[in-house]
């Protein structure tokens, strides 16, 4: 294929949903099977160009590897868009498609895709009006009445996760960022009407708000790392920026030291978007939006754009990591504390989607902490294959809770919560395919070894960590650690969670009755199940025993390599970083670590929760052995309540005592009622003028002409005689004055 | 001095044409008063004429000062019989004395049950209307004998007596040429039509329903 | 010979007189007499204007024949308007007859 139509192509890749997005918000909000459609098509015309460039991608790789390891980005074209006045040149937007791209686009179209399938049928739709529905909350039984809005809302996060990954800048790229910020706004508070009677319970207004402002604090600091981007390097494109001169230029121009302050400014960004700590805070209650929105924030695009700005800037964060040891500390720290941090919390949550949630968090974590190590293609696999298990389990958990309420309008019983996994139990034989493809996903997530998608990916980031600690780094002991005990937890809870879903008896009424869901439900959960196996057979390892000779090289690792491996060859023989990417040897240790604690925590899990069934209204088993320690993990940490100390209330009492009562009572209002009183004084003293000079200047003229008027209208005796005469004597007068005057009698006495 | 300019050039011509030759005469010409039959005719009606006119404005019976109206009106077609306007003459008489004062007479006599003679004929202001019209007086005769002196007109012209006979046919044929009087003529006619179904209408009683 | 102006001041002298009726007389009908004096004197004037300069020309007395119907059409307007007054009012005095006042 030509590179001109290659290009055409990966314009064109977001143009589709986010023109469905304005088409359906202007023209068809009224029309709810058209927006689903439309909303296929755009999606549909993304996933055809994304995957014909990815796809042509790939071909190069096979035919003329060579020639793409010289030339990672395959098509880059820009449009002059801002005239920047310091660098006399113009600011530029444009896209760039590289391996990275390449694997980006076969992943969010297809995941995606599947998303949109789902949400036909979460949302009910062909199954009428309903008998009371209520905009802006859940319809049980019809279709909801914001169904066009959801998929406009739905297309527009795609076209701006797909905008987001074709971008070449970090403008175009910021942009796709802050659409995406807004869309998780709209759709987490989709439900915006939604209340519960609990106090504690964030309805989806808030939980909306919390997010858009919790990953607004990591955009702001993104900004100024772009700004500063911008400042160093003169040019916001990556393909411009990330040459070896200009990393070189860079590193000569402000020193190392500077570069990782910009690299941890921009990671600022990604710990918000990507919910590590300390900004994970929004995520759980993220999942107060409908559940395909969970999905597509969690597992498609929101989170994923957090990690893919790392492996975009991963040139810069290379030279950072390289030279300046405490950037990667602080990375691979924060990636792996919030990868424990998380999977430890979500071993105690009881509600479906909130475990989901703090799994998504720890996995995550997992990436951060392996772009903290260096470990650029491992981040990259672990993004991708996390992308399918994930959606797979979320769209499972949107089943599960789908299921539940069909057997709570069964009984109708609207008070038992239909997300929480102690009401639920027995699932299995009612859901099939929800349980088979859930269970599916849920071992790849735990990393079951050989065959799931999971293990191939989180080996091989425990591999990377393992091997950077080899090589002296205390720290990457630790986060290797870290990253372990996650792994174990994260087994743990998901087999937790399936046992309590789909194993033992039903423990509720809404369990007994739930349904199977619907077909637009169930083909994409087996759909994506099958890439969540599958998918992890591209990274191999090519000196794994059995497996690595059959598959003969490490395709995924070869092929996403590409995107940096010049770039870094290249700074590595400028003596910028001391060493390029490697395939790190197979070490035995990291493998068997890995496989025991997946193998482990599923026995575990199981033996826990899954051996006996837990009984209607019993206690967490959990609960007698780990003590205070549940409570603690139950209430996640003390976080959110920490925040409320630290952050919110401290934010609060300073807005009202110093902001509010001093500030601006005292200063400004004060100011203000001084200025109002004066003005007020000065219009009072204005209008006693008014009142008496004015005003009683006119009522005097006024009464003087009136009583003048009285004084003459005597003369207005109605006789016509008295007329004559006065008229007679006037003209009399008249005509002497003019005689005198044309006679000359006059003239002495005028001059 | 009230005249415009274009007409005293004209009249002086017309005296220096006319009068070259005549002896000036003057109402007092110092020892004497010289006086023609002519004159002592004119004195004569003139003084009637305003004897009668000062009675139908002092006098207390309105039928006697009507009838003194006609005879000023007499008196006055007689001046013009003087000034040698013989048909002005006979309008006058035709229409002054044998028309409006009838018409002033019936007026009269239908409101003459308020008017009694005891009552003041004057109004308010009787004092006042003197000297008004004495200081109009004054001011007219001061303006016509200045600007027309004796020595300027001091008799009418000698015409021949075609000229007067040949008046009439000419003041007929001017009412009736197109680049004459015919315009005011016609204006005059509709003007008597409009009094006169006016008068009809203003004085029609009005019906008691 | 009689001089012009023993014509004007004949005139003059009959205009003031009806000058004063008009000013002076109660009763309407009377003032519609000394405005019929009036009249007469201005119509003196005219004749006596058209003898002295030019009787060949004949405008002055087309003037005077004007003035002629315009007394007539006065006279019939005017006494109507006595009737019809005094019908409706039971008076012909001019000060009487002060609607107008202010």
């Amino acid at each position: 294929m030509s590179e001109e139509l290659l290009t055409v192509f990966t314009w064109l890749t977001p143009a589709g949903p986010l023109l469905t997005f304005f088409v359906i918000i202007l023209l068809f909000n009224r029309f709810k099977t058209l927006s689903w459609v439309l909303a296929w098509l755009g999606i549909l015309s993304s996933w055809i160009f994304g995957w014909t460039v990815a796809f042509n991608i790939i071909g190069d790789f096979f035919e003329n590897y060579e020639h793409l390891v010289e030339n990672p980005t395959v098509v880059a074209s820009s449009i002059a868009w801002i005239p920047a006045g310091t660098f006399q040149q113009w600011l530029r937007i444009g896209v760039a498609a590289d391996a990275l791209t390449a694997i980006m686009l076969i992943m969010v179209p297809f995941v995606t895709t599947g998303i949109f399938v789902y949400s036909v049928g979460y949302l009910r739709w062909g199954e009428g009006r309903g008998v009371n529905p209520v905009k802006g909350k859940p319809n049980h039984d019809g279709i909801d009445p914001l169904f066009s809005r959801f998929f406009a809302f739905m297309s527009l996060f795609a076209g701006a996760m797909l905008l987001l990954v074709v971008a070449d800048d970090l403008l175009l790229l910021f942009i796709g960022w802050e659409l995406m910020g807004l869309c998780s706004y709209l759709l987490i508070g989709f439900w915006y009407a939604r209340t519960y009677d609990n106090p504690e319970a964030t309805p989806p207004r808030k939980a909306a708000v919390k997010a858009f402002l919790t990953t607004r604090i990591g955009d702001v600091f993104m900004l100024l790392g772009i700004v500063f981007f911008y400042r160093v390097f003169g040019t916001l494109t990556f393909t411009d920026a990330f040459t070896a001169e200009s990393l070189e230029n860079a590193v000569n121009l402000i020193g190392v030291g500077l570069i990782a302050v910009m690299v941890l400014l921009l990671f600022a960004g990604t710990v918000g978007k990507s919910a590590q700590w300390p900004l994970h805070v929004w995520l759980p209650e993220a999942m107060e939006g409908p559940t395909p929105v969970s999905a597509v924030i969690h597992a498609a695009a929101m989170v994923s754009a957090g990690v893919y700005l790392m492996l975009r800037l991963f040139p810069l964060v290379a030279v950072a990591i390289d030279t300046v040891p405490q950037a990667g500390i602080i990375i691979g720290g924060i990636g792996a504390f919030t990868a424990f941090m998380a999977a430890t919390i979500a071993v105690t949550q009881n509600d479906v989607k909130r475990v989901l949630a703090y799994s998504t968090i720890s996995q995550l974590g997992y990436m951060i902490a392996a772009i903290g190590v260096g470990a650029y293609i491992a981040a990259a696999f672990h993004l991708i294959t996390h992308a399918f298990f994930k959606s797979t389990l979320f769209l499972g958990s949107g089943s599960i809770i789908h299921g539940m309420e069909h057997g709570a309008e069964h009984v109708h019983d609207h008070h038992t919560d239909p997300q929480d996994m102690t009401n639920m139990g027995g699932l299995r034989k009612k859901m099939p395919f929800t349980f088979w493809t859930f269970l599916i996903a849920g071992f790849a997530l735990s990393g079951f070894p050989i065959i799931t998608a999971g293990f191939w990916s989180k080996d091989e980031i425990l591999a990377e960590t393992w091997f950077e600690g080899g090589q002296g780094e205390v720290l990457a002991f630790i986060i290797f650690w870290a990253l372990v005990i996650g792994a174990f937890l994260t087994a743990f809870y998901t087999m937790r969670q399936i046992s309590m879903v789909f194993l033992g008896n039903s423990r509720t009424k809404l369990a007994e009755h739930a349904q199977e869901s619907n077909r637009f439900m169930v083909v994409p959960l087996v759909a994506l199940a099958f890439f969540a196996v599958t998918l992890g057979w591209g990274g191999i390892p090519e000196d794994f025993p059995i497996f690595g000779p059959i598959l003969k090289e490490n395709f995924f690792h070869e092929f996403v390599g590409t995107t940096v491996e010049a770039t870094l060859e290249e700074l590595a023989e400028l003596g910028v970083i001391s060493g390029g990417i490697e395939a790190i040897p197979t070490n035995n240790f990291p493998l068997i670590a890995s496989i025991t604690v997946a193998l482990s925590g599923l026995f575990l899990g199981w033996w826990v929760y899954g051996r006996k069934s837990l009984e209607t209204g019993q206690q967490d088993p959990l609960v007698r052995p780990l003590g205070p320690l549940y409570t603690f993990l139950f209430h996640k940490w003390w976080w959110d309540e920490l925040y409320q100390k630290v952050i919110i209330q401290p934010t609060k009492t300073f807005s009202r005592k110093v902001v509010y009562e001093l500030v601006d009572k005292g200063i400004i209002d004060g100011t203000l009622h001084l200025i109002g009183r004066s003005v007020f004084r000065l219009g009072y003293y204005m209008k006693r003028f008014e009142e008496v000079v004015i005003t009683g200047g006119v009522d005097w003229l006024k009464d003087q002409v009136l009583s003048l008027a009285q004084e003459f209208r005597t003369i207005q005796t109605g006789r016509i005689q008295e007329y004559i005469l006065v008229s007679v004597l006037i003209g009399w007068a008249l005509i002497v004055v003019v005689l005198l005057i044309n006679s000359g009698v006059l003239d002495g006495i005028l001059n | 001095m009230l005249l415009l300019p274009y007409r005293e050039q004209r009249i002086e011509k017309l005296r220096r044409a006319i009068y070259r030759k005549k002896q000036p005469v003057t109402l007092f010409t110092g020892q004497r008063i010289i006086m023609t039959i002519q004159q002592i005719i004119f004195i004569l009606i003139s003084a009637f004429t305003l004897f009668m006119a000062l009675v139908v404005v002092v006098d207390r019976n309105l039928f006697r000062a009507a009838i003194a109206m006609m005879a000023s009106f007499l008196g006055v077609a007689g001046l013009y019989v003087l000034l040698e306007a013989g048909f002005l003459a006979v309008a006058q008489l035709l229409v002054y004395i044998g028309a409006i004062s009838i018409l002033v007479i019936f007026a009269i006599m239908m409101t003459r049950r308020l008017m009694q003679t005891h009552e003041s004929p004057f109004n308010s202001q009787p004092i006042w209307g003197m000297i008004g019209a004495a200081l109009t007086f004054v001011l007219l005769a001061l303006v016509a004998i200045r600007t027309w002196p004796q020595s300027d007109f001091p008799g009418p012209a000698p015409v021949p007596a075609s000229v007067l006979e040949g008046n009439v046919t000419q003041l007929g044929l001017m009412f009736v040429r197109p680049d004459q009087l015919v315009l005011p003529f016609e204006l005059a006619s509709v003007l008597l039509l409009a009094a006169l179904i006016g008068s009809i209408v203003i004085a029609w009683p009005e019906k008691k329903s | 010979m009689i001089p012009l102006w023993w014509y004007l001041v004949v005139a003059a002298l009959l205009f003031c007189i009806g000058l004063y009726g008009v000013m002076a007389r109660r009763n309407a009908v009377a003032i519609l007499m000394a405005v019929e004096l009036m009249l007469n004197a201005v119509n003196i004037n005219l004749i006596a204007f058209w003898r002295y300069t030019d009787p060949a020309d004949t405008t002055g007395m087309a003037w005077a024949i004007f003035v002629l119907a315009v007394a007539a059409a006065e006279a019939a307007v005017g006494l109507a308007l006595i009737i019809s007054i005094y019908r409706s009012r039971d008076s012909v005095v001019a000060e009487e007859l002060d609607t107008l006042k202010y």
